[in-house]
């Protein structure tokens, strides 16, 4: 199949960035998304030219170093997947594919596609985490935890830290990201002694990274690759209040 | 020099409490006077990160993806074994060493083995309180289930995401302690060198892959948690970013390389669709729990499998080994489905495939059960092939996975070079010539928490009278030069082959003479092949764009460069080793049925290589003595 790219190019954060159009051909519909990539620059690099740069890593769904927008939907057409496992059959032959950066005030650009989302990791270092360093831990049966209760806790768990919630946010809010982490820890036994202060941390540490407000459009939860529970949001707003008043006791 | 493993006195039991009644440690107001650098975030690198941070080092981690999170770590499915035996099925710690030793194939550190073995049942009591939300039964308690090679069920997970859990809970410690300040991490930097100090591992060189400076740091101790190097195939389970880059230019300031050739080949991973493949993702072992694997009986059979009646189905694994039936070891798997390939049985439209049923499970159990078991692995095989595997059978097929070899350690996990150490896939020490299934997130997760913490002690507790490490030094100096040197002449070869071609290459020429099976013939071709390589990248490779700034054609090349070497040097250690062992089969040594014969008499050896200036290796080898355990032919029949 033939395909028409239009991919944004820009060389660093401060640089002023366009679409730049390439044309592909025969390309096989088995090929994912990323391999379409390779090809192009395999065939830039070959002509002596500047690659396009673009985050990948894992190329099978988890560990979130993939991004890009393409033709205005965060990991692509699919919904629920990342890009690594979007393939062409997603397309249609000669068609014109916008392939832009994740857009968002807290992913700076590093160059063309790539993006810079240490902000995330911000937010887990204010406390999305159990304080119980090695060799602390108690024996692992003498902390029962219900079936239903260790599963709600995975699916929260699950999030792949990728940031297509926050790329896809008309407020570019983290608020998905950061309630599924709240939310798994929330849920557990272990995560209860500091849980008042985690939720509060967290949420402080979102604004300050310049992240928006949430306002609940779902938008998030349409494309996580994961299928992260947009109920966990509402969990955090509830955690939020419930700890104002844990924390003023 | 000679190898000396410094194992401890006493019986094997008690070899670890040994060790630690006598190691010596640091006192708690003199850490802070000690620097570490770890390089890498994942189970192994990211774990001892945050357990040495913990303990008042002063610490900087380095890896090159944008987030510790993203390690490779986290695409392990599973599961992760512990000896705790709560389902009562007679597990214990000696039987979990006796399975994994006999799983090597008699070719691993007894000492080593045992220890990990011991601290399998810490490790689940801590990433529980890390909130790691393992799979429970309806009672509320951890719940299990079995992997290949054993034959009691000691595995826990997290559905098929127990290396996303376990890594994330390593992760977020490490994120504590970046809070709490005892923990600097450099994220998008790539380890160029390692620095040595008169005799001493005392820094690194490093680029920064944003800003493309070379920058150099000093440390007390330097600790490799790099992981494996089954990139070098090109086609792999691995990420597409995973080298051996690191790991690579440590043996050539002095770090011995063991075992090199074996490279595990999971037998249960995608088959490759096409010439643009870039990956061959895994379907994890725990799949073999209910899934049984099958060929057509006829060869060329065209039918759809659901129109292949049972009477015409070879369940191969089952026939073979009826008492591990599916649940063979993985090198014993994926022989066995090269030779059904071989000989004409393979399914799928490139013939590189074998089905993995799980038709009889679904009858017995219930769409719904297997669905929670495995549903992330139903919902990823359907993304990539769009195929429902709920209704028909899974293709799967061979692939590169996991390098049991890598430095030279002592049972300190320090390397030939003082002051070097290395945690995780790294390393060599654990798994012999073949790992078990689930021993991977065990070994690099012990190594990183409980183990390279108790015996760096004893090497930095001869540090605290050092003052800081300069980094302007000759060493300092020679060793960035030769990293800049390097990027200059990977950029001024401006040729025309891309990359990645040439990486594909390697790794035909890989797959076919140094992977499942192999003999003298084809890997003298293999070399000479390897040779001719090397040459034509080195003269040939198209590497556009410059080093200021990102760069990720430069960034492939210097990890293919190295692969370029060490591929010379799992062919030369497979040659060497005139026995079939674990995931080592040479042609020339097996018996009628095509089981693979040992020469304990010549090869009870670890191979560890030392690098001669590039002109050859010099061999040492490691006796392994096996006083604990009888050493017999390893079956599964």
């Amino acid at each position: 199949m033939k395909l028409t790219l239009k991919i944004w190019r820009q060389d660093n954060a401060k640089a002023k960035g366009k679409l730049v159009k390439y044309e592909l051909s025969d390309l096989s519909t088995d090929m994912s998304f990323l391999e379409m990539l390779d090809v192009l620059n395999e065939q830039l690099a070959s002509k002596g030219e500047r690659v396009v740069e673009f985050d990948h890593d894992c190329r099978e769904g988890i560990c979130g170093q993939c991004s890009l927008v393409i033709n205005g939907q965060a990991h692509g057409p699919e919904g629920h997947y990342t890009t690594c496992q979007t393939h062409l059959r997603s397309f249609k032959d000669g068609q014109t594919l916008n392939i832009e950066p994740f857009r968002a005030n807290s992913f700076p650009v590093i160059r063309d596609l790539k993006v810079d989302r240490t902000s995330m990791d911000h937010i887990i270092q204010a406390g999305g985490y159990i304080s119980s360093f090695t060799g602390m831990a108690p024996e692992a049966n003498s902390i029962p935890i219900h079936h239903n209760i260790a599963e709600s806790a995975f699916d929260s768990a699950a999030c792949i830290g990728c940031g297509a919630c926050i790329a896809t946010c008309k407020n570019s809010s983290a608020a998905l990201f950061m309630s599924a982490k709240i939310a798994h820890l929330a849920k557990l036994p272990q995560g209860q002694v500091e849980r008042a202060e985690r939720v509060v941390w967290m949420v402080n540490a979102h604004d300050d990274e310049g992240f928006g407000s949430c306002t609940n459009t779902g938008a998030c939860a349409m494309v996580c690759p994961q299928e992260v529970p947009l109920l966990d949001i509402t969990r955090m707003n509830y955690e939020y209040n419930r700890s104002l008043k844990t924390i003023d006791s | 020099m000679a190898l000396n493993a410094k194992i401890p006195k006493g019986p094997l039991k008690d070899k670890w409490q040994n060790y630690l009644n006598n190691t010596n440690i640091v006192n708690p107001a003199n850490r802070k006077k000690i620097d570490v650098i770890v390089v890498g975030g994942g189970l192994s690198g990211g774990g001892a990160a945050a357990s040495l941070a913990e303990l008042g080092y002063n610490v900087k981690v380095f890896f090159f993806q944008d987030s510790a999170r993203r390690s490779h770590s986290v695409a392990a499915q599973g599961g992760v074994n512990a000896a705790k035996n709560y389902k009562n099925d007679g597990d214990n710690i000696y039987r979990m060493f006796y399975d994994t030793v006999k799983g090597g194939d008699y070719r691993s550190r007894e000492a080593n083995v045992y220890r990990m073995a011991q601290c399998s049942v810490d490790l689940i009591d801590h990433m529980t309180a890390q909130g790691v939300p393992f799979g429970r039964e309806y009672s509320g308690y951890l719940s299990n289930r079995s992997f290949g090679g054993v034959l009691v069920s000691r595995t826990f997970y997290a559905r098929g995401q127990t290396g996303q859990q376990l890594l994330l809970a390593t992760y977020q410690a490490l994120m504590k302690q970046v809070k709490v300040g005892t923990l600097t991490q450099y994220s998008r930097h790539e380890i160029l060198d390692l620095v040595v100090v008169d005799g001493k591992a005392r820094g690194v060189i490093v680029r920064d892959l944003v800003t493309g400076k070379i920058e150099r740091h000093s440390a007390h101790a330097v600790v490799l948690g790099t992981g494996g190097f089954g990139k070098i195939f090109y086609l792999s389970t691995l990420a597409m970013n995973s080298n051996g880059s690191a790991t690579w230019r440590a043996h050539k300031k002095g770090a011995y390389f063991a075992n090199p050739s074996w490279t595990q080949i999971h037998p249960t991973a995608l088959p490759q669709a096409g010439e643009h493949q870039s990956k061959l993702t895994l379907m994890s072992e725990s799949l073999r729990n209910d899934g049984r694997i099958w060929v057509p009986k006829k060869k060329d059979d065209d039918r759809k499998p659901g129109d292949i009646p049972a009477e015409d189905r070879d369940y191969y694994l089952e026939r073979r080994y009826p008492a591990f039936g599916n649940l063979v070891p993985r090198d014993v798997a994926s022989r066995a489905a090269k030779e059904r390939m071989d000989a004409g049985h393979g399914v799928g439209s490139l013939k590189n495939a074998v089905y993995l049923d799980f038709k009889t499970a679904i009858e017995r159990l219930g769409e719904d059960t297997i669905k929670e078991r495995y549903g992330n692995l139903f919902t990823m095989y359907q993304k990539i092939t769009n195929i429902n595997a709920y209704k028909e059978p899974m293709k799967i097929s061979p692939a590169a996975h996991f390098s049991m070899g890598g430095l030279w350690v002592d049972y300190e996990l320090q390397t030939t070079i003082p002051g070097l150490f290395a945690v995780g896939e790294a390393n060599f020490a654990d798994h012999g010539a073949n790992r078990l299934g689930a021993n991977s997130l065990l070994q690099a997760s012990v190594d990183g928490n409980f183990i390279l913490p108790n015996t760096i002690s004893n090497y930095l507790s001869n540090e605290i009278r050092t003052g800081k490490i300069s980094t302007d030094t000759p060493e300092f100096d020679e060793a960035e030069k030769a990293v800049k040197d390097q990027v200059e002449k990977l950029l001024a070869i401006k040729g025309t082959m891309p990359v990645d071609q040439i990486h594909r290459r390697l790794g035909r020429i890989m797959f076919k003479e140094v992977a499942m099976s192999r003999n003298e013939k084809g890997m003298l071709w293999a070399i000479e092949e390897i040779k001719k390589l090397r040459k034509e990248f080195w003269g040939n490779a198209a590497i556009s764009g410059d080093e200021h700034g990102p760069n990720s054609e430069l960034e492939k090349a210097g990890r293919l460069a190295d692969y370029l070497e060490i591929a010379e040097l799992m062919a030369v250690d497979a040659l060497n080793r005139k026995e079939s062992c674990g995931a080592h089969f040479r042609e020339e040594y097996q018996t009628k049925d095509g089981e693979a014969v040992r020469d304990d008499e010549n090869y009870m050896y670890s191979a560890a290589w030392e690098w001669m200036q590039g002109k050859d290796w010099k061999l040492h080898k490691e006796e392994l003595e096996f006083k604990d355990i009888e050493v017999k032919t390893r079956s599964y029949k």
